[in-house]
């Protein structure tokens, strides 16, 4: 098996005194894009902000990207990128501004140009220099998409990753990553637009009350 | 770390440049707070003019209060807050930029205010450089312990009323020590001065040593 970039074992999170995880088992390997399925509430929310070290580990083992997250949860963070339900955007800023923030804060030496990310996404020209607060929904998803090629990512956590894009802005997330897969980058997708997500998975796992449910990839898509 | 400060100041006054709420909210505020002193008092300028130190103050203050809260609510919209947790930047800078920044909005209004006291409550200026450097000292301290505070409140629902419940009283040596400092400076007893503004360096000193080193279990904390 290729090196390990997420390992969870017996990994227990808190949501107040609520146990959002409990108790999860879970190996990431390099280049592998897992989907995580599953319904509301089950957790998949928080076990994707456990991997990036925002939510504590209580309990078990986590590690991730060689990091112990019981003991530092903070380092790991520079070195994957996280794609909420929020876009982390700020309103008042331009959306070329809000990407030369992340760009500027991530010191992400080997990170394309912003312009050149910018027309990745179809931002460029006139978009570019908007206000982020007059665009649409799924123009704020495109430039929150758009940031993740900016941070120096072994490891891509994607939250419904295609919410609110169009079948343009679709098509350019799919194909960002397949090409991350392939350069290496692990991805974690927690999605309910199944039909999109699983073409693009190499495994598939369900969660359920805050624990994860493994099988083959045939096995859990019947299941599911 | 001194790099990550300038790149998140930058990013916070690039923010005030667009959406202009400190030229267009904040810095009205401050004068209209003056204004409305000066008519309370008019009718005796003697007290308006004794009392043109501690208004001056007491204005900086409701606007540090107010560029405080904003700096913390462009971080609570639509999840920045967690963007810059994962953005890779030293906490302590994260400190440095955000009091920078508040700093930097706050020396802008108390030109703006000083101006303000000087044609509206009749009051001339005896001792510039003590005057600067209470100016100086004191912004640094607000911003520092405004920043520490702010950064408090932030993940709370009821932020918008905690935070001048927990700052004022914190910085309530700031408002003395600046108020008799810069009344000797407006007065031309500037040797009186001297003394709080040494009270004012250790308060700044104390706040930005503070703020470095907790502000990143502050920012944990608080989310």
């Amino acid at each position: 098996m290729d090196s390990v970039v997420v390992h969870l074992h017996g990994a227990v999170s808190l949501l107040g005194r609520f146990p959002a995880l409990a108790g999860v088992d879970l190996d990431v390997a390099a280049g592998e894009v897992l989907l995580v399925q599953g319904p509301n509430g089950a957790g998949k929310t928080t076990l994707l902000r456990a991997c990036a070290g925002l939510v504590p580990v209580v309990d078990g083992e986590a590690t991730v990207l060689g990091h112990d997250l019981r003991k530092d949860r903070r380092s790991v963070r520079r070195h994957l990128a996280l794609l909420g339900h929020a876009t982390g955007l700020y309103d008042d800023l331009t959306v070329a501004d809000n990407l030369h923030f992340v760009a500027r804060s991530t010191r992400h030496a080997a990170a394309p140009p912003v312009d050149e990310v910018l027309a990745r996404l179809g931002l460029a020209g006139r978009l570019a220099s908007v206000q982020v607060s007059r665009l649409s929904a799924g123009q704020r998803r495109r430039v929150a998409v758009a940031s993740l090629l900016l941070r120096p990512a072994q490891l891509w956590l994607l939250d419904e990753p295609h919410a609110g894009l169009d079948a343009d802005g679709r098509e350019r997330l799919d194909a960002l990553i397949v090409e991350a897969s392939r350069a290496g980058t692990s991805v974690v997708m927690a999605s309910h637009e199944l039909e999109r997500a699983r073409p693009l998975a190499t495994r598939i796992v369900t969660m359920a009350g805050g624990q994860i449910h493994t099988g083959t990839r045939a096995e859990v898509v019947g299941v599911a | 770390m001194l790099r990550d400060a300038v790149v998140m100041a930058g990013k916070d006054l690039r923010i005030e440049l667009r959406s202009r709420v400190a030229t267009n909210q904040v810095a009205p505020f401050a004068v209209l707070v003056l204004i409305l002193f000066a008519f309370a008092l008019d009718p005796d300028r003697g007290v308006l003019a004794r009392a043109a130190a501690g208004l001056f103050w007491v204005a900086v203050l409701f606007c540090a209060l107010l560029a405080i809260q904003r700096a913390f609510t462009v971080e609570a919209s639509d999840g920045a807050r967690d963007n810059l947790r994962l953005s890779g930047l030293d906490p302590a800078a994260i400190f440095l930029g955000k009091a920078g920044a508040i700093a930097a909005e706050l020396a802008l209004l108390e030109v703006i205010l000083g101006t303000g006291v000087v044609l509206l409550y009749n009051r001339s200026l005896h001792g510039p450089v003590l005057l600067v450097v209470t100016c100086a000292l004191a912004t640094i301290g607000l911003s520092a312990a405004g920043t520490v505070y702010g950064a408090l409140a932030a993940g709370l629902r009821v932020r918008e009323t905690l935070l001048p419940l927990l700052l004022l009283p914190v910085v309530a040596p700031v408002l003395l020590a600046a108020t008799r400092a810069s009344e000797a400076a407006l007065g031309g007893t500037t040797g009186d001065g001297w003394p709080w503004v040494r009270l004012l360096g250790v308060f700044a000193v104390i706040y930005m040593a503070f703020g470095v080193v907790a502000f990143g279990p502050l920012l944990e904390e608080s989310s």
